[in-house]
């Protein structure tokens, strides 16, 4: 609270980018934890909410005769231009948001504030609700091949790893330990995604310290005992996600990749992904892109080439197809490995894990995946959610969920939730809001306590379901592995993340909210029998929400303004989903054309072009 | 000339097929006048085979050849025919690419066989002749000759507009093509002004095309107009009556606009070979703006080189993107939405009213005023609507089917005046309807339907150019029309669109770039599998379907509450 010196500045104006509406005019407040903009110049109360946290960058523009403009860009790519009547208010506001925004302690961060009031039982059934341990149940582990091993309980042998790891039966404690040492970080080989129709097994490590010549015997035995662990195929594969010019790179400074005449039938690949750097530049320059106000066609699509973005979403997907063929059509185990092991190597595996398990297309199944990324130490450093090194912040979360909308454009009909439950995640991966992404390993967020003190997102998202569900999945069993085309027609630019809050681009009537709405009339009808023995994830949510929604009154009162509580929690998910375009049934949908019209008349037809007062 | 002369080889046995997606399979090959016919090979007992491509052949764009002489393979020995020693010899491989850009492939044992097979389909596909066409000779047995050919006259369309105002009359100057050759008998004119007017106005515009009514818009009376370019000439030569006809469109002190499709600098270079544009000073009550659209060899051009991106598998994201933009494919849509959403905001919001015109009329000006009309008018936006707007504002307006969908974009032929302005029009209404998807009553596949057929179709209703060589060839007796075909109740329900819901608004279209995607439907149509998309309509009907009965109802309580709301009252009441 001490970095707050205004907390309200009347005569604010907000500006459109992409209307030539006139800017809206109203009050500006900042709390402990958001920014509020109250609009008190239209009929309807209308509030924009941005979380301190969301906020990547603040600009103050020089000062125009409207005022002083303040920029701010947002983690999930929100972007408010507001325009401040007096320079030192704007001055103010913009020195407290740029210390709200970037918050120097792990105990400044929302979720360690945040209070739902929900019992301690139910926050700790709500960490159970997604158990690593449970799913390797379901690969069948331990088997003859695998064990689950507390080798690393102490994080003797990898720091950033779980106390638990999977690894062959075949490699003794020695074996473990010696490859650990010939390991970055000491993250050894340890499986990822085990397929249990043929046994081929997907792992993953960092990269092997080879330098130039040297080897060592415990990581040769290792991977012997990975590739032994699927009797079916002879070889494996050893697939390095770096260019080999990176690769090779590394070498000089001790690092770099296996010697295939090191080791006993493995077959090495490079699938040249681009490093956080690349990628972090990548998606700078897209988001230039779509921020060009009234850009021409030809504009907009050399920007999208130019900035590369999707030929990075396309080099992820094209590795995660490849892993998953290898494991599927040649039966053969894959190790993966980049730099650390921990961004191209996490988004590669959790791709093809999803390409290969129709589990993971389901809500606890993607939960779960994107819990193991963050389990085996998907560095989180890459969201900048502290005060840090801003090289080493990168989206690679972002393109994972890109490549898995991509997926949804392609299967329609395969994944149990839509779109935004995609953007729910996005946005939590960046709100600190809760636990589930603070902290950059298991071993960090014990220490920090995450898993006393704050609270896990999955319950609250799950709480949501009925309108994260996607309408047209077809149920867990009617597809297998997904094949998708790699061409790089198959790729679209997604508008719905990159230009998420210029509602203005978006179709104008919502087909995801209809089908809802019709799917919600039917399930009524349906006398709310539980539809299939498959759905178990959602027994759970009952069961769990039921404590849940008992405990929780007000999940956001920690907010200091005085608001009424219930519209403090609609503006909140307001702020965090934007308002819903057009309304969750049909005819709320023609009232709201009906609207746009009634708007139109005054000056919010979109901008064909300033032809009128030539 | 007899089809039989074209014909070298009339069949030929043992041809593999292939076609992207399907399994090959091996068959007997037939030509006949109009089709191309294979029947995989009966199973020895003398039964027929099933057929498994039945292509017409106005359909081919281009035919292309490859023969090899295998003097060292020895093809496998098939049971049936001791001709196949002959293959060792030589055999070759037609591709076929196809005016709705379907690629087929045709494996032809015997190289004279294959030379034979594909100069028949060339010379047969570049019959030019109208009368020489299959729907001369096409006569299904469920429907009759007359049927669907006089489903929109445009006198019923003029009794709507008359309800609303006497300010428009119907005339039939044209009845015998003399005035205009490339508008039909009737058109729409300004009441007041005489058929003698009409006739002079017309002498001062390319090709007779003076201004007419292209649509009314009944919320507030203004007028969409349509012509051709004054002959302004290099004199700035005036004409009096054509003043006085757009004059008339006007009250006092009215604005209305001139949507001009060239650019200022080629409008005023039109007036070196004899065009030109209204001048302010003759006009004073319109106001001109300039939208350029590409149109002629340009816009095919544009079609040709996104074709080649979109069948070259080989591209890199870059290069996908790289030619993407260069083939300027979705500049052109982007630019005709642009231009009908400011034809249909001067409309609606300036409430001014608005004429459309470029050089000869016949192109972007069609495609501005009937894309206007889309977004404007809710009755365009059903299956029968949009029929009728096609046969209004494309067919009898006089947009040269003929000329410009004589080819597609695989043609090695030199272009002549094929351009891709209807398919282009389909394009931007996809784009609506991808933007408002319960607003249109049809779906992406009567889009495919209409791009198909005016390429090449069974069917009269898009052969010739306008309506005096329709009468000249007597399309409309001996010909089937497309939309009998259409209406039929089993067909139709093909083409609808399982979410349409009444939407009595205005759709005004974002034409940002995020907003306006490739459309995928029509141009990956052959090359990516559509399974999964396929079951995803499937799943969506169904979902749909089953809600059927309380949709209705609701949809009667909406009507019923946005009449007692007294804002949409006063707009239903205008």
């Amino acid at each position: 609270m001490e970095h707050i010196t205004t907390p309200k500045v009347e005569n604010v104006k907000l500006l459109d980018r992409y209307t030539n509406r006139k800017a809206a005019n109203g009050t500006l407040y900042l709390t402990a934890t958001h920014l509020i903009y109250v609009d008190a110049s239209s009929e309807v109360r209308k509030e924009t909410w941005i979380l301190h946290h969301h906020i990547a960058s603040v600009e103050k523009l020089p000062l125009t005769t409207a005022g002083c403009p303040l920029l701010i860009h947002c983690k999930n790519f929100h972007v408010a231009h507001f325009v401040i009547g007096q320079e030192r208010d704007c001055h103010e506001v913009y020195t407290s948001l740029l210390k709200l925004s970037q918050p120097v302690k792990p105990e400044e961060l929302y979720a360690f504030s945040y209070n739902p009031k929900m019992s301690k039982d139910n926050r700790e059934i709500g960490w159970k609700l997604i158990d690593l341990k449970v799913d390797y149940q379901r690969m069948g582990i331990p088997n003859d091949y695998w064990e689950i091993t507390d080798v690393n309980k102490d994080y003797e042998v990898c720091n950033t790893y779980p106390p638990e790891i999977v690894v062959p039966r075949a490699a003794n404690k020695a074996t473990v330990i010696g490859s650990s040492r010939f390991r970055s970080r000491g993250r050894i080989p340890v499986l990822s995604y085990l397929y249990k129709e043929n046994n081929a097994a997907i792992c993953r490590c960092s990269q092997p310290l080879s330098g130039f010549s040297a080897r060592c015997l415990e990581d040769e035995q290792m991977l012997q005992a990975i590739r032994e662990a699927n009797p079916g195929c002879a070889f494996m594969y050893v697939v390095d996600t770096r260019p080999k010019l990176n690769a090779m790179a590394n070498r000089a400074a001790g690092k770099g990749y296996e010697n295939e005449d090191n080791y006993d039938n493995i077959r090495f690949k490079f699938i040249g992904i681009e490093n956080i750097h690349v990628m972090r530049n990548s998606l700078q320059k897209l988001l230039e892109v779509c921020e060009t106000k009234s850009p021409s066609m030809s504009d907009f699509l050399t920007g999208l080439e130019n900035s590369g973005w999707l030929r990075h979403i396309k080099a992820v997907m094209d590795a995660g197809v490849f892993l998953a063929k290898a494991v599927k059509d040649e039966n053969a185990s894959v190790l993966v490995h980049c730099s650390d092991g921990w961004d191209r190597t996490a988004q590669v595996c959790s791709l093809a894990s999803l390409l290969l398990d129709p589990f993971y297309r389901t809500f606890k199944g993607f939960m779960l995946v994107t819990q193991d990324l963050t389990m085996f130490c998907f560095s989180l450093s890459r969201c900048g959610h502290l005060d840090g090194d801003p090289k080493e912040v990168s989206p690679v979360f972002t393109q994972f969920i890109e490549c898995v909308w991509q997926l949804m454009q392609q299967f329609p009909c395969t994944f149990e939730f839509n779109e935004r439950f995609l953007l729910e995640i996005h946005d939590h991966v960046y709100s600190c809001q809760f636990g589930n992404f603070l902290g950059t390993c298991h071993k960090e967020r014990e220490d920090l306590k995450i898993f006393e003190k704050t609270h896990s997102l999955w319950p609250f998202l799950l709480q949501k379901k009925q309108e994260l569900r996607n309408p047209l999945y077809k149920g867990f069993t009617a597809y297998k592995e997904l094949q998708p085309n790699t061409l790089p027609f198959s790729f679209q630019f997604w508008c719905g993340m990159y230009n998420r809050f210029d509602k203005g681009m978006h179709p104008k009537q919502c087909v995801l909210d209809h089908l809802l709405s019709c799917m919600s009339q039917k399930m009524k009808l349906e006398d709310n029998k539980l539809r299939s023995v498959h759905d178990w994830s959602r027994k759970d949510a009952i069961r769990l929400f039921s404590v849940v929604v008992r405990g929780c009154k007000c999940p956001f009162s920690s907010s200091k303004i005085d608001f009424k509580k219930k519209k403090n929690f609609l503006a909140l998910n307001e702020s965090l989903h934007g308002p819903s375009p057009c309304g969750r049934t049909d005819s709320f949908f023609v009232s709201y054309a009906y609207l746009l019209n009634k708007n139109n008349k005054k000056n919010s037809v979109p901008f064909y072009g300033d032809h009128f007062n030539v | 000339m007899e089809f039989s002369e074209l014909i070298k080889t009339a069949t030929v046995e043992s041809v593999l097929l292939s076609c992207a997606g399907l399994p090959p399979v091996r068959g007997t090959l037939c030509i006949t006048s109009h089709h191309l016919l294979l029947s995989s090979c009966p199973g020895g007992d003398g039964q027929p085979g099933t057929v498994e491509l039945w292509l017409l052949i106005r359909n081919v764009d281009a035919v292309e050849k490859r023969v090899q002489n295998l003097g060292w393979y020895q093809p496998p020995r098939t049971n049936d025919s001791p001709r196949d020693t002959r293959l060792a010899g030589s055999s070759g491989t037609i591709t076929l690419r196809c005016k709705d850009l379907k690629v087929l492939q045709l494996e032809i044992p015997g190289m004279e066989e294959c030379l034979n097979i594909a100069s028949s389909i060339e010379a047969l596909s570049s019959v030019d002749s109208v009368m020489m066409m299959y729907p001369f000779f096409y006569r299904p047995q469920d429907l009759r000759l007359e049927e669907g050919w006089h489903l929109f006259p445009l006198e019923q369309y003029f009794q709507q507009i008359a309800a609303q105002t006497s300010q428009w009359r119907l005339s039939d100057l044209n009845r015998d093509f003399t005035t205009c050759p490339t508008y039909p008998a009737d058109v729409i004119v300004p009441a007041a002004v005489s058929d003698d007017t009409l006739r002079r106005a017309a002498r001062f515009r390319q090709g007779g095309r003076f201004p007419v009514l292209s649509y009314y818009h009944p919320r507030n009376g203004t007028v969409l107009l349509r012509s051709s370019q004054p002959l302004t000439g290099p004199n700035r030569k005036r004409c009096p009556e054509d003043e006085v006809l757009l004059g008339m469109v006007l009250d006092e002190g009215e604005r209305g606009f001139i949507i001009d499709t060239r650019s200022a600098q080629a409008a005023k270079q039109a007036r070196m070979t004899g065009g030109g544009t209204e001048p302010k000073s003759s006009y004073p009550q319109w106001k001109r703006l300039h939208r350029p659209l590409e149109r002629g060899r340009p816009l095919q051009e544009s079609f040709i080189k996104l074709v080649e991106a979109c069948n070259d598998a080989s591209l890199s994201m870059d290069r996908w993107l790289s030619r993407l933009e260069s083939c300027r494919w979705l500049s052109h849509v982007k630019a005709a939405l642009s231009t009908a959403c400011l034809a249909a905001q001067c409309l609606d919001r300036e409430e001014a009213s608005v004429l459309v015109h470029g050089a000869e009329g016949t192109d972007t000006t069609l495609l501005v005023t009937a894309l206007a009309q889309v977004i404007l008018d809710p009755g365009c936006r059903t299956v029968v609507g949009f029929q009728g707007l096609l046969e209004r504002e494309w067919i009898e307006a006089g947009h040269p089917f003929h000329l410009r969908c004589a080819r597609s974009a695989y043609s090695h032929a030199r272009l002549k005046q094929e351009a891709p302005l209807f398919l282009l029009f389909l394009d931007c209404v996809w784009q609506l309807s991808r933007q408002f998807p319960f607003s249109l009553e049809f779906g992406e596949s009567l889009l495919l339907t209409l791009f198909d057929n005016a390429y090449a179709s069974d069917y009269g209703t898009f052969l010739c150019n306008n309506e005096k060589e329709r009468c000249l060839c007597k399309v409309k007796e001996n010909t089937h029309s497309l939309w009998a075909w259409l209406n039929q109740p089993e067909e139709k329900k093909k083409y609808l669109n399982p979410l349409y819901s009444h939407n009595p608004l205005v759709i005004w279209p974002s034409v940002e770039p995020q907003s306006i995607q490739l459309w995928q439907g029509l141009f990956f149509r052959w090359i990516r599998p559509s399974q999964y998309l396929d079951e995803a309509r499937a799943e969506m009907q169904r979902l749909v379907e089953g809600n059927e009965a309380p949709a209705k109802e609701s949809a009667g309580s909406r009507l019923s509450q946005s009449l007692s709301d007294p804002a949409a009252r006063t707009e239903n009441e205008r």
